[in-house]
């Protein structure tokens, strides 16, 4: 029986590792084509790839529209948060189930709509549409995790804070945040991770400034290379980055 | 640093529900005022109209000669210790304390001093780089004493301090709290359902009853001449004894009404005869033996000396040494 469980339980890693696996492998592929048989090792790819200006200018870019939009969502959501979880308002429900809403969207209605909307406000394709169209896809993961992580002890330390002369400015800096600095971080880190590897709105509203998915979309339309591996390998390690420092945080806290 | 605090006709409702009925009480400076009653009384709701965290219906509150309507909490001249302590777990005790102080601008070192000396006051010195979660239930809210009473307030509010704390370590704060108040002069308004503890505080007992004040005096006063059944009975056990025109269970006494016993005062001499009275059962409880008597249809309650070794079915003359009358029409 035990034995059945740690088959079941490679099986269940592989499935989920192994295209990545793959992906990585075949970045080092001494060869034209990212395919099986492997002949050799190489890191010619990724000198290719880094010495790349167009991908590393999509790189910085996609760093740009992560952590901005990221920050914005993670403001608006604490905010928001905040408001919800103290005071009952008439319609309170109804607000939070519309705050949490687009998460049901698919990300390709989100970035046609948004699409719609800035041609008619005359907002051109650009780094900052996307920005926007990744607040509007984050803001309700942050939204739902702040929400959730405030708790009673929360609202009676804010309470007390008041009690003492703090001001709702000075509440929200020096208690609420810092109480909920944990549950910041992974609303913050997950966006990030979220942002970075999104491609569809990202495609829809940039043009001549793109973020790394779109740049590597281009790239694959021109056919199968060990350098998308590499690019695709890199993009990998720094969203596995960011999660590692992310559990660290956590773990720090807890 | 101390001031009067006078509730002038204020009524409170809560969705239709009326939580306070009309209550005036005047508090004087500097006094130590315990609102005494069951959950749901009023008392934790005069107490939030005080700190401001709720506005009344109507009528108004007073602090020093100042209206406080339409005044904020941290506008106002008084602080809180909730039960839940409500300390800032990510800060270390020293800035829990000072808190109060870095609001109103004062220096860190300023509030480095201050918050040491009031961890000295309650007990805690040297444990300014603690963290809350390093301490234990009665520490904690030590620790929230300190921090309410760092910015000299006029009046401290205490909501249940001590309810979330086992009853030896609420003994012992008790005390702590009655000569800490006695320091630094503030006025105190605590709130407890724990008559025991509102004796071992108040220097005034507030009972209060469905919206409403239903007795108010010194402990002794209130425990020993309550002013309505309510009080009597929540003050602590008593025996009823109802009078009907001159007569009762125990013979002619004056009035109708309900005469009121407390279960300590019955004893085999006192000034007031009670009669002869048959023993049902008795029991050791450390300071006294517990026993009940049957008198006519009256089964009284008794606290007897601890020396005494009363028998089921023995015949006690009774005597009561103290008693209350409550008359009504």
């Amino acid at each position: 029986m035990k034995r059945l469980s740690f088959l079941y339980l490679a099986l269940a890693y592989a499935f989920i590792f192994l295209p990545v696996a793959v992906l990585v492998v075949f970045s080092f592929q001494d060869g034209r084509l990212p395919v099986p048989p492997f002949q050799g090792v190489t890191l010619k790819w990724y000198e290719k790839v880094l010495s790349d200006e167009g991908l590393m200018t999509a790189l910085g870019h996609s760093a740009l529209v992560a952590f901005g939009s990221s920050g914005v969502a993670l403001a608006l959501g604490f905010l928001a948060a905040h408001g919800l979880a103290r005071v009952a308002l008439p319609g309170s429900l109804l607000m939070r189930g519309l705050l949490i809403a687009p998460m049901t969207v698919s990300y390709l209605i989100i970035g046609l709509g948004l699409l719609t909307v800035f041609n008619q406000a005359g907002i051109k394709p650009s780094l900052v549409a996307t920005g926007i169209g990744h607040v509007v896809i984050n803001l309700p993961l942050c939204f739902a995790i702040c929400f959730a992580a405030m708790g009673d002890h929360q609202k009676s330390a804010e309470r007390a804070a008041r009690d003492l002369g703090a001001s709702e400015v000075q509440v929200l800096w020096h208690i609420s945040a810092p109480m909920l600095a944990p549950a910041l971080a992974a609303a913050f880190f997950l966006s990030v991770t979220f942002s970075w590897d999104e491609f569809i709105i990202a495609f829809l509203l940039t043009r001549f400034e793109v973020t790394l998915p779109v740049e590597i979309w281009s790239m694959l339309r021109s056919g199968l290379s060990p350098a998308t591996n590499a690019i695709g390998s890199l993009v990998f390690l720094v969203s596995a980055l960011v999660v590692i420092v992310l559990e660290t945080l956590m773990r720090r806290k807890a | 640093m101390t001031a009067s605090v006078t509730i002038d006709r204020v009524t409170q409702t809560y969705g239709g529900a009326m939580a306070l009925h009309d209550v005036s009480l005047q508090i004087a400076a500097g006094e130590f005022v315990v609102l005494l009653g069951p959950s749901g009384c009023g008392k934790t709701t005069l107490l939030n109209l005080i700190g401001g965290f709720a506005a009344p219906a109507s009528g108004r509150i007073l602090i020093g000669d100042r209206d406080m309507a339409g005044v904020a909490p941290a506008q106002r001249p008084t602080t809180t210790v909730f039960q839940d302590y409500a300390l800032f777990p990510h800060m270390s005790l020293a800035d829990n304390v000072g808190f109060g102080l870095r609001m109103r601008g004062v220096s860190r070192g300023e509030r480095r001093a201050k918050a040491a000396q009031m961890l000295a006051l309650v007990g805690l010195p040297g444990r300014e780089d603690r963290r809350p979660h390093e301490l234990s239930g009665g520490q904690r809210q030590r620790v929230a004493l300190a921090r309410a009473l760092a910015v000299s307030p006029d009046v401290l509010l205490l909501d249940e301090p001590l309810g979330a704390l086992d009853l030896k370590l609420r003994r012992q704060m008790q005390d702590e709290l009655k000569a800490i108040q006695r320091q630094v002069g503030t006025t105190f308004v605590h709130v407890t359902h724990d008559q025991e503890e509102a004796m071992a505080l108040a220097d005034r007992i507030v009972v209060m009853s469905e919206g409403r004040i239903a007795d108010q005096g010194p402990p002794r006063e209130v425990y020993l001449r309550p002013r309505s059944l309510f009080s009597a009975a929540f003050m602590g056990e008593i025996n009823q004894v109802p009078v009907v025109q001159g007569q009762s269970a125990i013979g002619p006494y004056p009035g109708t009404g309900m005469l009121l016993i407390r279960p300590e005062a019955i004893n085999v001499t006192g000034g007031l005869p009670l009669g002869e009275a048959v023993v049902t059962d008795a029991a050791f409880f450390g300071t006294h033996v517990r026993a009940h008597a049957r008198l006519g249809d009256l089964t009284l309650t008794l606290h007897l000396p601890q020396g005494s070794d009363p028998q089921p079915g023995q015949v006690l003359a009774l005597y009561a040494s103290a008693h209350a009358f409550l008359e009504t029409e």
